[in-house]
């Protein structure tokens, strides 16, 4: 009969699909590369405390899926565990979304809040309702000229002017003449303050270009534009990592000599360092940012400790990477953490 | 339907005394050609193409064309099939994050189990069509209108982009897969360039130019065509005569996703690495290309060779700039004033056509 012979036939070819997708499966294994390649390597570990548990929010500027906050993300998860610290993490990039959120831990009575302060004005209101609330905050990243202002206990970040202008003076050892500063978020002001750091310090002519950081192909083809449209830049500035490395493509493509050099570490970028295609970038560590912002917040509380005094703000760069010692950075970026 | 053969009858003269009323007169060739749905756009590209002829001198050598082209590629092999989509009376909000939802499951499924790469391209192929599937059979099963189904698989997807990537990678970007079997292959494939006299072009322009004869052919030529008109006319009239409505919308809404697929894949070769956060607001750029293209956001109206150079309009406004060396803070700036002015004369030129 049809009935018993159908779903025979059906096992028969589902035991026959499975088994040829193996085959496949196992025909197609790459050689090269790939998980196997990977090293199980670990973050840092430095122990645990046994004081109390205690809960921490870090509240974030961060848009979706950026390589930059994922790192600061990591280093305020390796001093959480460190602390025994119950880690809250949020982000949202509108200023007005990131204050619910820190108003959000308020509400949850954290006992510390770390958070960005990317648009001061609009964090003001509900820093002081942690301020009522007997909550320490500390800042990070962002708000270097505002955090004393807005009541914060103490700060760890980079001065983006001074980090531009530090690059500015690299660019002016390294024998650049004429250099293009890519901003790929039009409006983002730590964006454009590095862009003028490196104006204010570079003895040679910048130009500055906007692309659309979330397309890619439209990243190369603008840049690769500049470059054909202005052959004398010998200098491609990106502030982002994976900025740097479609920017290298966009040198190849333009038949130009350019070199790049970046602001912001990661994997894939130590590589390129090593094998030359970029002369250098400017790290502010982005893990030592959320290491510390969450490790101070335990300080604060276990030992009354603040970082700089409670005056000063304690800069995590600029820190220059380029082939002089990448070899020792590559091997923590490799882990994501730097 | 916009695209009827026009009967070969002779032309009468355009005042005649005595005459019937205007409005069965046999219109002249040249005002037939201005009223289909791409001339227009045609003009406002070559009105944008010329501007910049002159205002950037850069643009007059063959390498500039090249970059201009490569853009518009990638944008316009996904203005094709959300054309098509449009015509067929929906629309595609998901289809930017798609593009990196495909790129992402590519890359992962090669990297984490250390596969041949085109074990990767080819489940990844598959989710894209199937998330195109999921998005027409959700809006034939429930009628809800696309724009709300797409709205939440646009989120769904950028949400299950970062959270999986940074589940399985514990980065938020994949890993590089630039050393692993299959790679250059499927490079060549996707993202290689060939040399065109000493101008180099990459094979995004073929492959879009490829797509775009191929979906003409498909919607002036065969019957699938005609039921893409039909179903973006008017849904139950065409029910009526007996088209499949259900397979239309849901196979339109595949398309998009072999269009996403093709593009991610794209990405994915050219750069090695894909952050999970891109391809937000893309969608709106393939949307706004194939509006310009001539397609109407209410459907039943359009072609594929609009979208074509509606997204050339977009690569040579947005590189065009550049080229020019215009003071950048205004790039956005230009960039609207540019589209919506040739936008107007694509508009101008089929209301013109169709007046008298």
């Amino acid at each position: 009969m049809d009935r018993t012979k159908h779903p025979r036939s059906r096992r028969a070819a589902l035991v026959a699909t499975a088994a040829i997708s193996a085959l496949l499966i196992a025909g197609c294994s790459s050689s090269s590369g790939g998980k196997k390649a990977e090293d199980d390597a670990k973050g840092a570990s430095a122990g645990k405390a046994d004081t109390p548990r205690m809960t921490v929010a870090l509240v974030t500027h961060q848009a979706p899926g950026d390589t930059f906050w994922d790192i600061v993300r990591k280093g305020a998860e390796a001093a959480a565990a460190k602390d025994n610290i119950k880690l809250i993490y949020s982000a949202d990039p509108s200023a007005g979304n990131q204050a619910n959120l820190v108003q959000n831990a308020v509400d949850q009575k954290v006992d510390g809040i770390a958070v960005t302060l990317a648009k001061p004005d609009a964090m003001k209101d509900v820093i002081g309702k942690a301020g009522q609330a007997n909550i320490p905050v500390v800042g990070l990243n962002s708000g270097l000229a505002d955090w004393k202002k807005l009541g914060l206990l103490q700060f760890f970040g980079q001065d983006e002017s001074v980090a531009g202008e530090a690059f500015g003076k690299k660019l002016n050892e390294v024998g650049a003449k004429k250099a293009v500063c890519v901003i790929h978020e039009q409006g983002n002001v730590g964006l454009t303050q590095r862009c003028d750091g490196v104006k204010k310090t570079f003895d040679g002519h910048v130009e500055t270009l906007y692309v659309n950081g979330t397309d890619m192909p439209s990243v190369k083809s603008t840049i690769t534009a500049k470059l054909k449209q202005d052959s004398a830049i010998d200098h491609v500035v990106t502030l982002g990592a994976p900025f740097a490395m479609t920017a290298t493509q966009a040198v190849g493509d333009a038949g130009s000599k350019a070199e790049v050099a970046t602001f912001d570490l990661n994997k894939s970028l130590t590589d390129a360092i090593k094998k030359g295609t970029i002369e250098f970038a400017v790290d502010q560590q982005p893990y030592l940012q959320g290491y510390l912002a969450v490790d101070s917040l335990w300080l604060y509380k276990n030992n009354g400790n603040y970082s700089g005094g409670g005056e000063q703000p304690v800069l995590t760069g600029p820190a220059f990477v380029d082939k002089s010692n990448v070899d020792r950075i590559a091997e923590f970026a490799a882990k994501g953490t730097r | 339907m916009t695209q009827q053969a026009a009967p070969a009858a002779a032309p009468s003269p355009a005042s005649g005394p005595g005459q019937r009323d205007g409005r069965t007169r046999q219109r002249s060739l040249g005002l037939r050609l201005l009223a289909r749905p791409e001339v227009g756009v045609f003009l406002g590209a070559v009105a944008v193409f010329v501007f910049f002829l002159v205002m950037a001198p850069t643009v007059r050598q063959g390498s500039s064309m090249a970059t201009v082209l490569y853009q518009a590629s990638t944008i316009g092999i996904m203005a094709l099939p959300v054309a098509l989509l449009m015509i067929g009376g929906e629309f595609d909000l998901s289809a930017g994050v798609a593009v990196i939802s495909s790129a992402l499951t590519a890359a992962m499924i090669s990297f984490q189990l250390t596969m041949n790469v085109w074990v990767g391209v080819l489940v990844a192929l598959v989710l894209s069509l199937a998330v195109g599937a999921f998005n027409g059979w959700m809006m034939v099963r429930t009628g809800l209108p696309s724009f709300l189904v797409t709205l939440g698989t646009f989120l769904g997807l950028q949400g299950i982009n970062l959270a999986v990537t940074k589940l399985v990678t514990g980065n938020v970007a994949t890993d590089d897969i630039s050393d692993m079997d299959g790679f250059d292959q499927a490079k060549s494939v996707f993202s290689s360039s060939f040399h065109l006299g000493d101008v180099q072009v990459k094979i995004t322009v073929v492959w879009w130019l490829v797509f775009a004869a191929l979906a003409t052919w498909v919607l002036l030529r065969t019957k699938y065509g005609n039921w893409i008109f039909a179903v973006g006319g008017n849904k139950d009239s065409a029910r009526a005569v007996g088209v499949p409505v259900t397979f239309t919308k849901i196979s339109l809404f595949m398309l998009v996703g072999f269009g996403a697929w093709f593009v991610g894949m794209h990405e994915l070769f050219a750069f090695n690495t894909v952050q999970s956060g891109e391809g937000v607001g893309q969608e709106l750029i393939y949307i706004a290309a194939a509006v310009i293209g001539g397609c109407l956001l209410t459907g039943g109206y359009g072609s594929a060779i609009g979208p074509v150079f509606g997204a050339f309009m977009f690569g040579m406004v947005s590189q065009g700039i550049v080229f020019a060396g215009w003071n950048p803070d205004w790039f956005k700036a230009f960039l609207g004033v540019m589209l919506l002015g040739a936008t107007l004369i694509n508009l101008w030129v089929r209301q013109s056509a169709t007046r008298r």
